[in-house]
């Protein structure tokens, strides 16, 4: 009986083929999907059911499916069609089944329903599964990503660099910006190093503790650290926290920092005298020739 | 009591959801800025300490809107230890765990209102307050 049931769904194809895109249709004009252009729906639906039908023919999953979750996946269909889809599938194919028989006792309409889920829940597992690794590799390539652009140290000048902080600075990051901030005042012979926090949306103990840690750190091989960019209403909730940080200079920007670091270095910006003069000179000398 | 709306503490970057909420209903309540950078630090270090010490619970905000004064209400819960002696904690320079030690002190001073209750086994309910003047 139940190789009979398949052959009712097989031979009936078209049968069903039409509700289910009359059903799918249906559902359409209240949701999602109704960005996408009339052509480019019907064909990806055409698509659907011909993936379904030849999983179900072959009585298995098939590269089919992943070929076209793949697909959907790229131009970034949402996972609700085709488990809304699948859904309808199941509707419909029950509904056929059981309109196509004369007699309907419980056990075979419970024999219907276990067939009909046999056939459908590997399918929407499968397709599941697909959206969620192709999420999960795309949160695992950010994280990468973001760890990147963690801790960044730029060497501007001789013996001052740079470390330009920017977001939330959590527990695994702050581990990070301690180790590439020694590694890279070794690496440099950093004398001064300006940390900026212009980026750090909050400031809270944990976020200080670090900070200090790190400055301290820098000072202990021999380095100067300035924490710059500290804004002003960063500055009134560390008062209020009741957090020290008078162990090491604070200033407000980058430019202040970076002033204070070349005086530490014994260095200053000086402006070039004004050099149209000497253009002036050698065009009047041109002149005169 | 009836919330808002909650945030669940699980992982660390709950936190920092935590934390955008609380500023975002803190800047549709009408804060400025500076309190708008209380209000976020302050629920960082309440939400820091459910991770840290109950290790899950909730943070819960709560925009009051009556006829002569607006606010904020936060209110963080958790069913961790408990805490083991209130007015220690609230010393600046203690920690249990290597910190500043300013967490909650520091929340003390950047909020209005601030009230704990803590059972021993049971959990912590810190409830703070900042009125908009």
């Amino acid at each position: 009986m139940e190789a009979n049931l398949k052959e009712i769904v097989l031979n009936n194809s078209n049968e069903i083929v039409k509700m289910w895109l009359e059903e799918i249709e249906r559902n359409r004009k209240h949701d999602y999907t109704s960005t996408i252009s009339d052509e480019l729906f019907e064909s990806t639906n055409r698509e659907f059911v011909n993936v379904i039908f030849s999983s179900l023919e072959k009585e298995g999953l098939t590269n089919d499916i992943e070929g076209f979750a793949e697909r959907l996946i790229n131009l970034g269909w949402p996972l609700s069609y085709l488990t809304d889809g699948m859904q309808a599938f199941r509707r419909v194919t029950i509904n056929y089944i059981l309109s196509q028989s004369n007699k309907v006792d419980t056990t075979y309409f419970s024999t219907v329903l276990s067939k009909v889920d046999e056939w459908v829940d590997p399918i929407i597992n499968q397709l599941v599964n697909e959206y969620s690794g192709s999420w999960e590799n795309i949160v695992s390539l950010q994280k990468v990503a973001l760890q990147e652009l963690s801790a960044p140290l730029i060497p501007v000048m001789e013996n001052i660099t740079v470390m330009p902080l920017i977001g939330t600075i959590d527990t695994e990051r702050a581990k990070l910006i301690m180790e590439n901030l020694l590694d890279g005042v070794i690496k440099h012979h950093a004398e001064v190093v300006l940390i900026d926090i212009t980026g750090v949306p909050v400031v809270d103990t944990m976020v200080a503790h670090h900070i200090i840690q790190a400055a301290e750190a820098v000072r202990l091989v021999g380095s100067t650290c300035i924490l710059v960019g500290i804004r002003p209403e960063i500055a009134q909730t560390i008062v209020n926290l009741g957090i020290d940080l008078s162990k090491f200079p604070t200033k407000s920007s980058l430019k202040k920092g970076f002033e204070s670091a070349l005086e530490l270095t014994n260095r200053k910006i000086v402006g070039i005298e004004n050099t149209n003069k000497d253009i002036e000179e050698l065009v009047d000398s041109l002149d005169r020739e | 009591m009836d919330f808002q709306s909650c945030v669940n503490i699980k992982k660390e970057w709950d936190i920092v959801g935590a934390r955008q909420l609380g500023r975002d209903i803190a800047k549709k309540v009408g804060f400025g800025n500076v309190d708008q950078a209380r209000i976020a630090t302050a629920i960082s270090e309440l939400a820091r300490n459910i991770y840290l010490y109950a290790g899950s619970g909730k943070v819960c905000f709560d925009a009051i809107d009556e006829l002569n004064e607006k606010g904020l209400r936060i209110v963080a819960i958790d069913e961790g230890p408990g805490i083991q002696d209130v007015s220690q904690v609230m010393e600046d320079g203690f920690s249990t765990s290597g910190g500043l030690g300013a967490g909650l002190p520091g929340v003390k001073r950047l909020m209005d209102e601030f009230d704990v209750i803590s059972r021993q086994g049971e959990g912590t309910e810190i409830k703070v307050v900042k009125w908009l003047r």
